[in-house]
C-alpha cells in the first residue's frame, strides 16, 4: 500500500493544475495516475489555436497549454504514473490501479482529486438508423487518428454535429486533402463558436445544415453515404425531406458525457443535468476528502475554465488535508427559467472567498438579464449581449453577501427576458 | 485437401455440430464465408435460451428445443461460457391473453417443458417488481435462460478446433460437384472434397442446398431489430419477459444479458435481401414505443447500440427446422430454416446431426477427445488477489486497453493469438468485449487496431472492423 | 462591392457590411457594435490572416507525428500552400517545443514551428 496525501485521477489540464495548485498550498506528498501513455489528456490531440486567451493571455494550440503545466509538475515532487487504469475508488480513500509496469497499485491517500475528463457520445446514444459498416467514429477518435497517429480516417467526410470538436475536425481534415461535404445540426443554431463556424467552415466552403440531421447510413461494409433529413420544430425527421449525401465516413460531434464511473462507484452524489458531481465552492463532492474537476464534474467549452476550476479543486483539497476547511451551512443554488444547471451546486455559508457560479442556458438569448436572487430579495442582476447553450456563463457572488445568506436559503439564478 | 464432413456456415449449429463430430475419428471441416464464427444469424438474436412451450407438439423445433436447452447447462459448463437459468415470463394484460398463457401452459407441458406454472398478478410482480400494473397473470418457465450467442459459438468452435476440426474463414463456397464418393466444394481458398457435407449455411442455406440440385425449401429472411441498454437498466428487469403472442407475432421481449445489459426487440419483418442488417427507423420506434409495456420504468434512452438480426425463415408450410438428409443426395444434410428456437435447439441440433452423419459413416470416438474449453482470463470479474497473481505472471494483464469494459492488453492478445483467433475489430470485440462498452470503441479502437496489426503482422491501416472493405483507417496522412 | 461577414471578436458575433471600391478599398462598414468590429471587419476584407496549425512527420519519435503552427497569422490564401511545405518535411526525434521546422515559410515573414515536443 502506497501512502499519499493527495491522489489525482486523470493528468489532463485539470488534474494537473489541481496538483498544482494542492502542491502550492503546502501538500508534501500528491500522485497523478494518468491512463494515457503522457500527461496533457485530451489537449495533446487539439492541435488546434485558441487555448488560453483567458488565462495565459495569449493563443496557444492544445499541445502547448498542457506543456506549461506538464513542466511545472515534473519541476515539482509530485509522483506522476502515466499508462496507469484507476479500477476501483473503495471507503476510505483507497484505490487500485493498473499499469503493465507496476502491476497492481494500492494506493491510500488522505484526500482525491477526480479529474477523469469526458468522452464523445457514440452513435448508439442516437441510434441513427442504418448499417452497421466501418467509417462512421465520433470527431475525437478521428482526431486522435489524424493529429496523433497520423492516418487519414477516410476522404468524403459528413460531419453530424455542430460543436467544436465537429468544426474543428471539418477545417483539419480538409487541410488534409479530405472532402467535407457538409456539417449537419440538429438544432437551429451552431453549437460551436461563431469564430470556429468562420474559421472552419466558412474558410473551408463548408456548408453548415441548421436543423437537418443524418436519419440513415448505408454500405455494407465500408460506409458508402448517409441519408439526410430537415427535422421540425421538435426536432423530428420531415418526411420527403430526404435526400442521400455520399460520404466513405461520418464522423460525430453529438456532445460529451463525464466520465463519472468511479464517481458513481465511490457512491458519490451525482448532478442529473450535468452528469457529474454534486460539490462546494471548492469542488468538494458529498463524499468528504474527495474532490472533482475539469470535465469529469462539467462539461467545459475553454480549458482556461477548466484550470481556474481545477485550481479551486487544489485548494480545497490543501484546506481539507491540513485540516483547515470551514465548516458553515451549506446554501444551495438553483438554476431556473432558462439556466439548466449551477455549478458549484452548494456554497459554504463560511466560505473564505467570492464564488463564482457556473452555469449553461437552455436557449440563446439577446440582450437578457441574468438575475441572481436569494429568496425576494435580488442579489445580482447583470445584462447579457448574447447567452446560447454552448457557452458557459459565469457571474461572481461576493464573500460578504454569501455570509448575509440566513441558514435554509436557496440562491436562485434566471433568465430574465 | 480432403475430409470426411465439411460444414458449410460456422454459425451455432454449424460450430456445435462441428464440436459434436470431433468426438469422433473423422476428419471435418468448417467452412465460413464470413472474416469469423458466428457473423449470421448467430450474432444477433435474443439470445435466449427458451423453455420449450412455443413451437406446436410433434415438431422438431419443439423436440430439439426442449432437448437443447436440457442439453444447454452442461454444454456451457463444458466450453466455459456464461449461461444463466433465469427464467422466463409470458405476461399477460387480459383475461383474453390469460387463455393463451393457458394454452402455451398445455402446448409446454405436451412438448416435455420442465415445472411451468401459471401464476397470478401477486406472484408475478414478486418475480418481476417492476413489471407494469396493468398485467393480470403470466406463464412462469423457471426452465429458460440466458446465454450469449457468439460466445457459445466461437467456444465451440475453440473447442472444435483444438479437437482436430479444420477451419476456413473468408472462404465462400460457390459451388458444389459430387462424383458419387466426395463432394468437391469450389471455395474462395481452393477446392475442398469431403464425403458427406452439412449445409449449415443459415440465410443462405437455400443457395448452398441448389449447389447438389436441391430446391426443396426457400429462405425468407425475416429481420429484427433491437436495443441494447447500458447496464445501469439491469436492476429493472430480472427474467425474459415476452408478452403474449398474437397473429401479428410474438411481439417485443425484453430480457437482461449474461453481460449485464438489458435487451429490447425485435420487430420482425421479412426482407428482400439476406445481407439487410440495416436498422430503421421505423422498426427502432417500434421497440422503443412497445418496450415499456412491460416495464414501464425501462428507460430506452440509456441505449448503447441498436443492431438487426436475420432469421433464416423458410417457407414451407410446417413451420419447421430443415434438418435432415437431402432428397436430393443422400451424402448431403441440411440444417436449415433455423431461426428461434435455434440458439436454444444448438446443442441438440448438434447431436442430431451428428447422429445422422454416424448412421451413414459409422466412426468411433477419439480416446483423446477434450470436451472443456479452457476459461479465458476475465480481467473485470476477477479480484484483486487474482488480478495481482496474473499481472505478476505476464504484465501485459496490467495494461487497459477497453476502460469501459476492463480489458487488458493480455485479453486481447489472447483472443488473437488462441485458436480460431480473431482477425479484425469485431473479433476482438465478441471475444473480449473490447469497444462493446459506453463509449462503444471510441477511445480504445486506436489501441485495438495497433495490436491486431501488431500481433498478425499486418499494416494497421490493412485492419477491418469485419472483413473485406471494412477499413478502419486509410492511408498515412503524410 | 458588398462583403457580408460575421465577426468572430467576441461572442456577440455580429453580422457586419463591408462596401468595398473595385479597387478593394473599404469604403464603409456598417452593423458592427464596436471598433473591434470594425477594425476586425476591415482586416478580413483586405488582408485576412490565419493561424495555421497541421502535424509534420516525425521519425524514431514516441508518437508518429508532432504537432506545428505558424508562429503568426498567415495570409488566408495561402493555407493550402503552406500545408504543402508542411506535408513535404520531416524531422527527427527529438524535437523541442518551439523548434523551428520550416523558417519564413513561402516567404511570409512566419516560421513553421513545434508545438509540442516528440
Amino acid at each position: 500500500m502506497l501512502n499519499y496525501d493527495l491522489a489525482v485521477i486523470g493528468g489532463g489540464p485539470a488534474g494537473m493544475a489541481a496538483a498544482l495548485e494542492a502542491k502550492e498550498n503546502g501538500v508534501e506528498k500528491i500522485i497523478i495516475l494518468e491512463r494515457a501513455a503522457t500527461l496533457g489528456g485530451i489537449l495533446e490531440q487539439c492541435i488546434h489555436a485558441g487555448f488560453g486567451l483567458h488565462y495565459f493571455k495569449e493563443e496557444l494550440s492544445g499541445p502547448e497549454y498542457a506543456y506549461r503545466f506538464i513542466e511545472k509538475v515534473k519541476a515539482t515532487d509530485i509522483d506522476v504514473k502515466v499508462d496507469t487504469m484507476v479500477l476501483t475508488i473503495e471507503e476510505g480513500n483507497k484505490i487500485t490501479a493498473t499499469n503493465n509496469v507496476d502491476g497492481l497499485i494500492e494506493i491510500s491517500a488522505k484526500a482525491i482529486v477526480l479529474a477523469m475528463g469526458c468522452r464523445e457520445r457514440p452513435r448508439g446514444a442516437i441510434n441513427i438508423a442504418g448499417s452497421r459498416c466501418s467509417g462512421i467514429m465520433t470527431a475525437g477518435t478521428a482526431q486522435k487518428y489524424v493529429n496523433i497517429d497520423g492516418y487519414m480516417p477516410g476522404h468524403k467526410i459528413v460531419i453530424l454535429g455542430s460543436g467544436d470538436i465537429g468544426l474543428i475536425m471539418a477545417r483539419r481534415m480538409s487541410l488534409e486533402g479530405a472532402k467535407v461535404q457538409m456539417v449537419c445540426e440538429l438544432q437551429p443554431y451552431s453549437n460551436g463558436l461563431t469564430r470556429n463556424i468562420v474559421q472552419c467552415l466558412d474558410d473551408m466552403g463548408i456548408p453548415l445544415k441548421l436543423s437537418c440531421t443524418v436519419v440513415a447510413t448505408h454500405g455494407k461494409e465500408r460506409l458508402e453515404g448517409v441519408t439526410i433529413a430537415d427535422v421540425d420544430e421538435k426536432l423530428c425527421p420531415i418526411p420527403g425531406t430526404e435526400r442521400f449525401v455520399e460520404c466513405d465516413t461520418l464522423l460525430l460531434s453529438i456532445g460529451l458525457i463525464p466520465e463519472n464511473e468511479l464517481t458513481r462507484m465511490a457512491g458519490i452524489d451525482l448532478d442529473r443535468v450535468t452528469n457529474g458531481a454534486v460539490v462546494d465552492e471548492y469542488r468538494q463532492t458529498s463524499k468528504e476528502g474527495v474532490f472533482a474537476c475539469g470535465n469529469v464534474l462539467q462539461v467545459h467549452d475553454l480549458v482556461d475554465y477548466v484550470t481556474i476550476e481545477s485550481k479551486l479543486a487544489g485548494k480545497g483539497a490543501a484546506k481539507y488535508i491540513k485540516g483547515e476547511s470551514e465548516k458553515g451551512e451549506y446554501i444551495e443554488t438553483q438554476g431556473i427559467n432558462g439556466v439548466r444547471y449551477i455549478v458549484p451546486q452548494k456554497i459554504n455559508s463560511k466560505t473564505d472567498d467570492d464564488v463564482n457560479l457556473y452555469f449553461r442556458v437552455g436557449s440563446v438569448y439577446k440582450g437578457a438579464k441574468i438575475v441572481v436572487t436569494c429568496g425576494d430579495k435580488v442579489i445580482l442582476s447583470k445584462k447579457r449581449p448574447r447567452m446560447c447553450p454552448s457557452e458557459m456563463e459565469t457571474v461572481t457572488i461576493k464573500k460578504d453577501v454569501i455570509e448575509s445568506i440566513p441558514a435554509g436559503e436557496k440562491l436562485t439564478v434566471r433568465v430574465e427576458e | 485437401m480432403q475430409f470426411d464432413v465439411a460444414i458449410i456456415g460456422a454459425g451455432v449449429s454449424g460450430a456445435l455440430t462441428a464440436r459434436e463430430l470431433s468426438r469422433y475419428n473423422m476428419q471435418v471441416a468448417l467452412i465460413e464465408k464470413g472474416s469469423d464464427v458466428a457473423v449470421g444469424s448467430t450474432k444477433a438474436n435474443s439470445a435466449i435460451v427458451h423453455a420449450g412451450f412455443d413451437a406446436e407438439n410433434g415438431t422438431l423445433k419443439a423436440k430439439l428445443n426442449v432437448e437443447g436447452t436440457a442439453l444447454m447447462p452442461q454444454v456451457c459448463k463444458e466450453l466455459n461460457v456464461p449461461y444463466k437459468n433465469i427464467g422466463s415470463l409470458v405476461v399477460a394484460y387480459s383475461e383474453k391473453e390469460m387463455q393463451t398463457v393457458q394454452t402455451l401452459y398445455e402446448r409446454g407441458v405436451n412438448n416435455g417443458v420442465p415445472d411451468m406454472r401459471v401464476i397470478d398478478k401477486a406472484e408475478l410482480k414478486e418475480l418481476e417488481p417492476m413489471i407494469s400494473d396493468l398485467a393480470v397473470g403470466a406463464l412462469w418457465a423457471p426452465s429458460a435462460g440466458i446465454v450469449c450467442p457468439y460466445e457459445l459459438t466461437i467456444a465451440a468452435a475453440v473447442n472444435a478446433a483444438e479437437n482436430g476440426v479444420g477451419f476456413f474463414r473468408n472462404c465462400e463456397v460457390k459451388g458444389i460437384e459430387d462424383d458419387g464418393e466426395y463432394f468437391t466444394l469450389d471455395t474462395a481458398q481452393g477446392e475442398i472434397k469431403a464425403k458427406y457435407v452439412i449445409n449449415a449455411a443459415g440465410v443462405y442455406s437455400d443457395t448452398v442446398a441448389r449447389m447438389i440440385g436441391d430446391d426443396s425449401f426457400n429462405i425468407i429472411p425475416r429481420k429484427g431489430e433491437y436495443y441494447l441498454l447500458d447496464k445501469s437498466e439491469c436492476s429493472k428487469v430480472k427474467h425474459t419477459v415476452f408478452v403474449c403472442p398474437t397473429e401479428m407475432g410474438k411481439g417485443i421481449l425484453l430480457s437482461p444479458t449474461v453481460d449485464g445489459n438489458v435487451l429490447a426487440g425485435p420487430t420482425s419483418i421479412d426482407i428482400e435481401e439476406k445481407d439487410d442488417v440495416d436498422t430503421t427507423a421505423a422498426g427502432l420506434k417500434l421497440v422503443s414505443d412497445n418496450a415499456p409495456k412491460s416495464i414501464p420504468t425501462i428507460n430506452l434512452r440509456n441505449s448503447i447500440t441498436s443492431f438487426t438480426g436475420i432469421r433464416a425463415h423458410t417457407d414451407r408450410k410446417d413451420n419447421d427446422f430443415v434438418i435432415g438428409q437431402s432428397e436430393k443426395n443422400a451424402r448431403f444434410i441440411n440444417v436449415a430454416g433455423i431461426e428461434s428456437p435455434g440458439l436454444s435447439s444448438a446443442p441438440a441440433i448438434g447431436k442430431y446431426v451428428a447422429d445422422i452423419v454416424l448412421s451413414l459413416f459409422p466412426c468411433e470416438k477419439k480416446a483423446d477427445f477434450n470436451p472443456e474449453r479452457p476459461a479465458p482470463v476475465r480481467f473485470r470479474e476477477m479480484s484483486t488477489e487474482e488480478r495481482k497473481a496474473l499481472i505478476e505472471k505476464d504484465k501485459r494483464y496490467g495494461r487497459i486497453i477497453c476502460r469501459c469494459e476492463t480489458v487488458t492488453e493480455g485479453e486481447i492478445i489472447d483472443a488473437i493469438q488462441g485458436p480460431v483467433g480473431a482477425i479484425d475489430m469485431d473479433g476482438v470485440k465478441r471475444r473480449t468485449r473490447a469497444g462493446m462498452g459506453r463509449c462503444q470503441s471510441g477511445f480504445c479502437g486506436s489501441k485495438v487496431v495497433e495490436i491486431l496489426a501488431r500481433e498478425l503482422g499486418k499494416n494497421v491501416n490493412d485492419i477491418t472492423k469485419y472483413g473485406g472493405e471494412s477499413k478502419i483507417i486509410y492511408e498515412r496522412t503524410k | 462591392m458588398i462583403k457580408n461577414i460575421i465577426c468572430v471578436s467576441c461572442p456577440m458575433g455580429c453580422p457586419i457590411t463591408v462596401e468595398l471600391s473595385d479597387s478593394g478599398e473599404v469604403i464603409n462598414v456598417t452593423g458592427n457594435t464596436c471598433p473591434r468590429g470594425k477594425a476586425y471587419a476591415i482586416t478580413e476584407c483586405t488582408a485576412p490572416t490565419r493561424m495555421l496549425t497541421s502535424t509534420v512527420k516525425v521519425n524514431g519519435g514516441r508518437t508518429a507525428m508532432v504537432p506545428v503552427k505558424t508562429s503568426k497569422p498567415i495570409p488566408k490564401g495561402m493555407m493550402f500552400d503552406i500545408m504543402k511545405e508542411i506535408n513535404s518535411v520531416e524531422v527527427n526525434s527529438p524535437v523541442a517545443i518551439g523548434q523551428v521546422i520550416i523558417e519564413n515559410v513561402l516567404d511570409t515573414g512566419a516560421d513553421v514551428i513545434a508545438t509540442n515536443e516528440d
